[in-house]
């Protein structure tokens, strides 16, 4: 009997067993997969709950309601990880061996790893909301904040969800609008970025939507401490931009479990080759999800389609042939950005974002880099395909790779069609 | 990709002016380099392009602020002193890599 074991079950976890069952015989191999807890967050429901959009109840269920039948469901905490012994203990002494095994443990959001985060203004002007606890919060915050300082703040990148805090300060000027206190409000969006987005087309497309709102952007800021008395961040070259409510993104980091076993790179992160997510040190340990170090989006989105190909090769690998799959590092993103629009993103590895039509080529139904209600509704159905189609691992009419066709890009002149 | 001659230095350079091919960079074309920028080089300076120069060669990616910092030893405040304002650009440009990935 074989042993595969999955270490996390979200998005790239659940997903892996679930697809992996359907084609492991259950005769032959044994499926464990290992989380902390029961509950299995929406994580892109997070964006929605400081402004009453969603409602808690919305955006978690049971993990366990989602790992199929022959899955061994183990909950505990992993203390390290011996790839040299293919064994994996937890933190109350249990021991669990593997023939393969899979990282899925995410990433999270570390407000120790900046000084000051942490103060007395934490939860007070200070809030997260990529937590459900700092979400919920930050709803409350936001009831009573009718003037002043709203500052939007990323600490470092990579984030999970680049997006997310661009599309907090859309919805956080409508929301304002829509109250009728914008004009008591300054908005600052605070980025490491030397812009708007990491990527050119984007970055200035996303950049003249922060300028309509008057939103004021403060660029190429690394946040060195937070002054909790003088309510203020203060950057690494002593540049200072106070807040009277503060949303951050903190420092994200991979598990810590990773970095005891000595896996991870700086941040935790697992070093794997970018197109099998084959860790660098171990051939039978694969890094999926937010916990690897490829250069892309740590998003739900790069999860799915990652999973895609992750599967086909394993059971070319398991069966001893070479694993012909590549990913591209493929992603794509919802932008809300207010009054029931939303934007599209659509990019890999070598293609930035770029305006055209998605999922079909020219067709759509949703616009890439322009706002439409279409793209809004997009947003809001993809929490019931969520958990209704991508969990389960059921089938999606979306190609795993990146499609070029119908894709223009403002810069060249030369048709792109590949 | 374009071609330029630097004090003597012919080189390779994308549109922003980093260099394509690691390997046409030398010690000399460092200090060509960081003069077009403004900044004239310490021991302190090549503290980091030293260690960023070894980590690419090992990693085949230019390192970020915060791995100069915890891998490398030079602590964040200190490039930002070094090489202002864009201390992640700045250094790249200088040891002849590319600009380290924005991670979308």
């Amino acid at each position: 009997m074989k042993r595969l074991l999955v270490l996390g079950a979200g998005t790239a976890g659940t997903m892996i067993v679930n697809k992996l069952r359907r084609r492991l015989a259950a005769t032959d191999w044994h499926i464990t997969v290992v989380d902390r807890d029961d509950v299995h967050p929406y994580q892109p429901g997070y964006l929605f709950l400081p402004f009453g959009t969603y409602k808690p109840e919305q955006v978690s269920r049971s993990r366990h309601a989602f790992l199929p039948d022959g899955v061994d469901f183990v909950i505990g905490e992993v203390d390290r990880v011996d790839g040299a012994a293919d064994l994996v203990t937890l933190t109350d002494g249990r021991t669990l061996a593997y023939d393969y095994l899979v990282i899925a443990s995410g990433t999270s959001p570390r407000p120790d790893q900046t000084p000051g985060m942490l103060g007395s203004e934490w939860r007070r002007s200070i809030f997260d909301f990529f937590t459900f606890d700092g979400a919920q919060a930050l709803a409350s915050a936001l009831k009573e904040f009718d003037h002043g300082r709203l500052v939007v703040h990323i600490t470092d990148m990579p984030i999970k969800c680049p997006v997310a805090p661009l599309e907090f300060t859309f919805l956080a000027d409508s929301w304002l609008r829509k109250r009728g206190i914008r004009d008591r409000v300054e908005l600052v969006y605070v980025t490491p970025l030397p812009g708007a987005f990491t990527k050119p087309i984007a970055s200035a497309h996303l950049g003249s939507m922060l300028d309509e709102r008057k939103i004021h952007v403060e660029s190429d800021f690394l946040v060195e401490h937070i002054d909790n008395e003088k309510k203020m961040l203060v950057s690494f070259d002593e540049r200072e931009v106070p807040f009277d409510l503060l949303v951050t993104i903190p420092l994200n980091m991979g598990a810590d479990f990773v970095a005891r076993s000595g896996l991870g790179n700086e941040l935790n992160y697992i070093p794997v080759d970018r197109h099998t997510l084959q860790s660098k040190q171990f051939a039978n340990i694969f890094a999926v999800g937010d916990s690897s170090d490829i250069p892309t989006s740590k998003a739900g989105s790069v999860a799915h389609f990652s999973v895609e190909i992750f599967v086909d090769n394993f059971l070319q690998l398991i069966q001893g042939r070479p694993m012909t799959g590549a990913f591209d590092g493929h992603a794509n993103c919802f932008i809300e950005s207010g009054d029931h629009k939303g934007l599209l993103i659509d990019f890999n590895y070598d293609t930035e974002p770029l305006p055209g039509a998605y999922p079909l080529p020219l067709v759509g139904p949703m616009g890439l880099l322009k706002e439409t209600r279409a793209n809004h509704l997009g947003k809001l159905a993809f929490r019931w395909i969520y958990w209704n189609v991508l969990l389960p691992g059921r089938w999606m009419p979306l190609p795993a790779h990146m499609s070029m066709i119908g894709k223009k890009n403002p810069n060249r002149t030369e048709n792109l069609i590949t | 990709m374009p071609v330029t001659t630097l004090d003597g230095h012919q080189i390779h350079v994308n549109d922003e002016g980093f260099l394509t091919d690691p390997n046409e960079w030398d010690d000399s074309l460092a200090t060509v380099l960081a003069a077009q920028i403004g900044i004239t080089l310490t021991d302190a300076h090549w503290k980091a392009i030293r260690f960023l120069r070894k980590d690419f060669e090992e990693q085949g990616e230019t390192a970020t602020l915060r791995r100069v910092a915890t891998v490398g030893g030079v602590p964040i405040k200190e490039l930002f002193a070094l090489f202002p304002q864009k201390p992640a650009k700045k250094m790249a440009y200088i040891s002849g890599l590319p600009k380290p990935q924005g991670c979308v």
